[in-house]
């Protein structure tokens, strides 16, 4: 029978005794959604940026469209990449499917949007108090955006922290592309599911557990630097 | 010391210039010529148009009609704004970045190290133990003077100051009108807007009177305190509101 103090000893068993599958699925969880979240952050902060700096006749329409990415569903996202990575997608050759690379993959494409988004409100909001300035120094809005994306460093760590709350919660585009192969792909999300779905729920609860604390712990880390860097620097 | 080193500054010429924003008429067409290493201050009542005139005069907003030209070749411009716009670091920080991203520098401190230029400044506007600070934590008036510092560095030939001591008290005022006078002594063209009568008289040697998007007078500081020509600007040089 399923008890909160059983999955409780469960969750605290498997992490004291170190259990090498366990660790190896968490450092798998850990290294894909960070893998993501940092290429995904490389092109969508200038990306961002970029977007909050230039008019162009279709920006609405691309804003649109990023927020409404924000909500793509990650089995859409999932499935995508399915295809484009199956034997008979136009990928196919390169042989990614169900590898990590393949999820990672498809969480930039969950996390992008995400992070591209939110940059852009960040970032034009920056410029609307630095336009003036700026623009008396004569800089190119090309060499705005390393200016405004550092000056907006404090609220863009909450805008990551974000697309890495999305990458390590879903499911749905890592259990596609990577297809929860024991000891290649499984990861915390994908065990969760097929623990569940075992009827091991001590176990699955137990994961839960574990996922929520890295989680909890990598924002509790990211919070303070921000609040130390924000005391410091006003 | 005037500064025979400096080459003459471009005479500045507006051409029928004028503002339309949506339909209203911000400022009609006005023509000027702002000549020689003066000090310019553009007066008049709030809402008259002098911010205009001189953001639309140093490049920041593009006139709706006439041209804006320097004879010459165009000069290193600096703007100092009513409220200082200081990045989020720290005020060595401020000025080690307009280094970095501008080519020229101040001649007496070109062959100094970037991060020494940046002191030489923060000593020279008396800020030097606050290098370290973030600039966002500074005064009002620290704010301000990091400002000029940051304009020093940039060795211009004209600087524009928008009420750049309307939100200071007495003290702070002094530290800029001093900055102001030892911009104009090394040869830099001061042009300037305010609204205080006292720091005008202190500081102009031609006054520029707007009123209501028009440009009235473009006098001598000495006629224009004695004898203004428009009754607008009697009116407001005897402290009675214009509108």
């Amino acid at each position: 029978m399923l008890t909160s103090d059983n999955a409780f000893s469960t969750a605290l068993t498997l992490i004291l005794s170190m259990d090498s599958a366990l660790i190896d699925i968490v450092m798998l969880s850990l290294q894909v959604s960070l893998m993501a979240v940092m290429i995904a952050s490389l092109i969508a902060l200038p990306l961002g940026a970029a977007l909050a700096l230039w008019r162009f006749p279709g920006r609405n329409v691309v804003i649109v469209a990023l927020n409404a990415l924000m909500g793509l569903p990650p089995v859409v996202a999932g499935l995508c990449v399915y295809l484009l990575l199956s034997r008979a997608g136009p990928l196919g050759e390169w042989g990614l499917l169900f590898t990590p690379t393949a999820m990672v993959i498809a969480q930039v494409i969950l996390v992008l949007p995400i992070i591209a988004a939110l940059t852009r409100q960040q970032v034009e909001a920056l410029h609307g108090e630095y336009a003036e300035q700026l623009n008396s120094l004569g800089l190119t809005r090309l060499r705005m955006i390393p200016t405004l994306l550092w000056d907006a460093r404090f609220g863009l760590l909450t805008v990551i922290l974000a697309g890495f709350g999305r990458a390590s919660a879903e499911v749905g585009a890592v259990m596609i592309v990577g297809g929860n192969i024991d000891g290649v792909t499984r990861v915390m999300t994908t065990s969760i599911v097929l623990e569940t779905s075992k009827g091991n729920l001590p176990m699955a609860l137990g994961l839960g557990i574990i996922l929520l604390a890295l989680v909890t712990m990598i924002n509790a880390i990211a919070h303070m630097i921000g609040e130390t860097a924000k005391r410091r620097l006003g | 010391m005037n500064a025979h080193h400096m080459p003459p500054v471009a005479t500045l010429e507006l051409d029928s210039v004028g503002f339309i924003h949506r339909g209203h008429t911000l400022l009609k067409p006005t023509s000027l010529r702002l000549v020689g290493c003066q000090r310019t201050l553009i007066m008049g009542p709030n809402g008259a148009g002098k911010s205009l005139l001189m953001r639309l005069a140093h490049g920041l907003l593009t006139p709706t009609s006439g041209t804006v030209r320097w004879q010459g070749a165009q000069p290193a411009q600096a703007m100092v704004f009513q409220r200082p716009v200081l990045l989020r670091r720290s005020a060595l920080d401020n000025l080690t970045y307009v280094l970095a991203i501008n080519k020229a520098a101040r001649p007496e401190l070109k062959a100094l190290p970037r991060k020494a230029q940046a002191m030489s400044a923060l000593e020279k506007f008396g800020l030097a133990h606050l290098a370290k600070r973030p600039a966002r934590v500074l005064s009002g008036g620290e704010q301000q003077r990091l400002a000029l510092a940051r304009a020093w560095l940039l060795n211009p030939q004209v600087l524009f100051l928008d009420e750049p001591t309307s939100a200071l008290d007495p003290a702070a005022i002094k530290a800029v009108e001093d900055a102001v006078l030892e911009f104009h002594h090394s040869g830099t063209r001061i042009v300037m807007t305010t609204h205080d009568l006292h720091q005008a008289r202190r500081l102009a040697n031609d006054v520029l009177f707007l009123h209501n998007g028009e440009l009235l007078e473009h006098t001598p500081a000495n006629d224009f305190f004695t004898a203004p020509s428009s009754s607008e600007a009697g009116a407001f040089i005897r402290g009675e509101l214009v509108w």
